[in-house]
């Protein structure tokens, strides 16, 4: 078991302002960035706020930017970094800054009420919903999510444009409303919610421009550009775009 | 709300993005230590290099038959003054009023094919563009509207590119099996040239079967996949494509020019094209 110091920079303050502050802290082998800040935590700076719970990439709470790039604390191995490396930790960068590593997510929680939830068939009591594995792959591959808003945090619609706020779910919020547009179950459209007119209307799906940073950095390897978002851009040109399939869906009344 | 806390009201103007005053004060806008830069450069240099000889080879209006080999770029040849090729891809639907290169006829389909693909969309809004150049790397634009305004609205009809790639792909496919003749025309005959265009249709029509429009059409729209097995295997099949869109995306631009610079050489006389039988 080897052991050395590395030089950390972690950003402390708050919504008031702050700083990186430097900081030389003992490494062990098969330790992770998490590791490292509670050492620093233990010895150096014991009112460092720092989220956490799992330790294990299960729980999604030790989301940061390391060295610039949006990560798990928790599943960022100190053996990807050189020895030599200064390693930089801020907070996620898209959001409102609380204390030091702690930043306040509420966004999410706002945008995550905007989706309508599942709507049951009405044919169907509890007990009775039967479904296809094949019918639920896709829909199954986006509940992995951890909600850990890394994908929130890198989305240059709302990192860099503070005022898209508003009319942007988001990733991780859109790929709910492909999830619930996907589930063999989901009456929404009996009900008159057009979940794929709303995903262009009301959340913004427009916005994105499918360069992928949510893919690049979710811990949870969910493919959510090429299975959720696209697909999901494709159903709104169904809808809104494309006269020949809404002509069909007219005369055939096709349900797929 | 689960926090009991509030979205924090927009910023003043002149903070913007990650220097938003509600967010962490950290005077660099990024602090990525890799080359982030490389990815968005290369494929910036990529696509210009492809730009600057499409461009060129596209206004040439020479150089582009050499039997039984015709360009990619030239094929179907739509105008009476293509060259005539025996039995090839001309139809003489643009008369002799059309004094521009037949390949501008042609080429707006594959290359609004490839200008609303998703996979170049990525690739230059980050490299040409910089929106963003890098996961995490600010962009330099104050107003950010993505594609939900004209003229970028119109991505939304990359659908129908995708059908016109089919017909396209068709004709091509059409020259590959012209290919199979000699310079006389000949059937049963085979040159190092037939090779470069079996190896550029069989990506083309990779690249187009991978097409994000076409796993929606083959069937991704369905809700149940269970009820269409057909469709489900096909889009089972179509999905493994698309995990290999970027790369048939460059690999078909790289062997469409290929096929391309080949009927140039035999056309000019660079290069003589060696008989296999």
């Amino acid at each position: 078991m080897s052991s050395y110091d590395a030089r950390f920079r972690v950003w402390r303050g708050d919504a008031g302002g702050g700083d990186l502050a430097d900081f030389s802290v003992e490494v062990n082998d098969g330790e992770v960035v998490l590791d490292i800040i509670h050492r620093i935590q233990a010895t150096q700076a014991s009112d460092l706020a720092v989220r956490w719970n799992c330790k294990a990439g299960k729980c999604g709470s030790c989301s940061a930017e390391i060295n610039g790039r949006p990560r798990l604390m928790c599943m960022t191995r100190m053996s990807v970094f050189d020895r030599e490396d200064v390693i930089t930790v801020t907070p996620l960068r898209a959001f409102p800054v609380v204390r030091d590593l702690v930043t306040d997510v509420g966004f999410n929680y706002t945008k995550a009420r905007e989706i309508p939830a599942f709507v049951p068939p009405s044919d169907l009591g509890p007990g009775e919903y039967r479904m296809q594995q094949e019918d639920v792959d896709r829909s199954q591959e986006f509940r992995k999510c951890i909600e850990c808003f890394l994908c929130q945090d890198t989305c240059h619609v709302v990192r860099d444009h503070e005022e898209n706020k508003t009319a942007f779910a988001g990733p991780r919020f859109l790929m709910r409303v492909a999830e619930l547009d996907m589930h063999p179950l989901d009456a929404a459209s009996s009900s008159g919610l057009d979940r794929k007119r709303t995903a262009q209307e009301d959340h913004g799906l427009g916005y994105c421009n499918i360069t992928k940073c949510c893919t690049e950095v979710c811990p949870e390897g969910i493919h959510i550009t090429d299975n959720a978002l696209i697909p999901l851009k494709e159903r709104a040109v169904d809808r809104k775009y494309d006269p020949v399939v809404w002509l069909g869906d007219r005369i055939r009344r096709r349900k797929g | 709300m689960a926090t009991g806390t509030e979205p924090h009201p927009p910023s003043s103007a002149g903070a913007q993005g990650v220097r938003d005053r509600s967010r962490a004060t950290i005077a660099a806008g990024h602090l990525r230590t890799d080359r982030w830069w490389l990815a968005p450069a290369g494929t910036a240099a990529g696509l210009l290099a492809f730009v600057v000889y499409s461009t060129w080879r596209a206004f040439a209006n020479a150089d582009y038959y050499h039997a039984p080999y015709v360009s990619p770029f030239y094929s179907p040849c739509l105008a009476q003054n293509c060259k005539p090729m025996h039995a090839g891809p001309n139809w003489e639907i643009f008369g002799p009023w059309w004094g521009l290169s037949p390949a501008l006829l042609i080429l707006i389909f594959p290359l609004g094919f490839r200008l609303t693909c998703y996979y170049y969309r990525k690739a230059y809004y980050r490299g040409f563009w910089a929106s963003p150049p890098a996961c995490a790397v600010p962009e330099p634009h104050k107003k950010y509207t993505g594609e939900t305004r004209f003229p970028l609205i119109l991505q939304n009809v990359h659908r129908y590119f995708f059908y016109a790639a089919l017909v396209v792909a068709g004709i091509l496919t059409y020259d590959t099996v012209l290919s199979f003749r000699n310079e006389k025309y000949e059937w049963g005959h085979m040159g190092l040239g037939t090779l470069v265009f079996l190896l550029n249709i069989t990506l083309i029509w990779a690249y187009t079967l991978s097409c994000h429009s076409c796993r929606h059409i083959v069937g991704g729209r369905l809700k149940h996949f269970s009820k269409h097995p057909v469709r489900y295997r096909l889009w089972g099949w179509v999905s493994k494509l698309n995990g290999r869109h970027m790369l048939l995306a460059w690999a078909s631009l790289v062997s469409v020019a290929l096929a391309d610079f080949y009927v140039y050489l035999l056309a000019s006389g660079a290069f003589d094209d060696p008989r296999f039988f």
